[in-house]
């Protein structure tokens, strides 16, 4: 009830106003508007009250605006974009470490086939270096269980960031309208740095043989 | 009592680099009987179609763990005398304890080398 009576109250008063001044509006009259606010106020809504209500009011514009600021971090790109390319790189090294040691082992096999033909000093001289390569190629054990803890990780915090965006989804939404995906590479183009990418995953790298057919296809 | 060198080991990793590893450890220690299972349950399986004389096994596989391999093995009343060694990453000490308290043969950490290799099988079968 008191609620009521106080928006109409205060919509006759800005309405009045509005017709009088149009946009324009005195500070003197603005002040008016709010005593007499208050004052249909008392007796409905004490002091303490109001304090309270401003409060919220203030901590409610608190997280709507770090909403906005956390929907512009547009954590839907971490997750769609950042963190998948980050697993894909590190899965892509744990391969690509694993193939070394493979061929790394493949040429040890082969020494220790030859071993057998040589007499007994040179051929326990080159087992202690075998051996020494085994061990050494357990390196490829151990980076590939840290990193596979490391892409555990990445799915976790992609778990969390996913309940983010579902959190914040039309915030996100409107930033997304608002801002579009820059084209990056139209843009850096001229400046060399789009072409910088590091060592391409097996799916998207050109073999020597296709690099070889496109240099000759200038020809 | 001399260990033979025709036993036969299970070698049990999930990371293929490591299998072949030490089945060339092994190889240069003069063993030559040597089986391989990618986790717990594939190791299970062999042991229990296969007559085994050694299981070395990592401890962090998937689906069955290493610890989990070892706990089946000893509460099976035909595989619980399988000396079996644990060689892992995993170096806690509750690691270690939990093991022992499932009844592990002998722990080796990874990385490890040749010569620790062949010192934990020799304390677990004898000289060698």
């Amino acid at each position: 009830m008191p609620e009521g009576r106080v928006d109409a109250a205060l919509r006759q008063r800005l309405e009045e106003l509005e017709s009088k001044h149009g946009d324009t509006v005195r500070t003197a009259d603005i002040a008016e508007v709010v005593e007499s606010m208050m004052a249909t106020l008392k007796g409905d809504v004490s002091g303490a009250d109001v304090a309270i209500y401003a409060e919220l009011e203030s901590l409610a514009r608190y997280i709507q605006q770090a909403k906005i600021e956390i929907a512009h971090l547009r954590p839907d790109q971490v997750k769609e974009q950042y963190l998948p390319a980050a697993a894909d790189q590190l899965d892509a090294i744990v391969e690509a470490t694993a193939e070394a040691t493979h061929t790394i082992m493949d040429a040890t096999e082969t020494i220790e086939g030859v071993m057998e033909n040589l007499d007994g000093k040179n051929s326990r001289k080159l087992m202690d270096a075998t051996t020494r390569i085994y061990e050494a190629c357990g390196f490829q054990d151990i980076t590939g269980q840290r990193i596979t803890k490391v892409v555990k990780t990445l799915k976790d915090i992609e778990e969390r960031i996913d309940a983010l965006v579902a959190a914040f989804g039309s915030e996100i939404e409107k930033v997304k309208a608002e801002q579009p995906e820059p084209e990056e590479k139209e843009e850096k183009k001229d400046s060399g740095e789009v072409l910088i990418h590091g060592p391409q995953l097996a799916e998207d790298a050109k073999s020597q043989a296709e690099v070889d057919a496109l240099l000759a296809s200038f020809d | 009592m001399a260990v033979d060198m025709n036993m036969s080991i299970l070698v049990v990793d999930d990371y293929k680099t490591m299998l072949r590893i030490l089945r060339n450890l092994l190889r240069q220690l003069n063993f030559s009987n040597i089986e391989e299972a990618s986790d717990g349950a594939d190791a299970l399986k062999m042991l229990r179609k296969t007559s085994i004389d050694l299981i070395i096994s990592d401890w962090n596989m998937e689906p069955m763990t290493g610890i989990e391999l070892l706990h089946e093995v000893r509460s099976d009343d035909k595989l619980k005398h399988i000396p079996f060694i644990m060689i892992t990453a995993e170096s806690k000490s509750e690691n270690v304890i939990a093991a022992k308290e499932a009844g592990v043969s002998n722990y080796i950490v990874k990385p490890f080398n040749a010569e620790t290799l062949k010192s934990k099988i020799v304390t677990v079968l004898g000289d060698f």
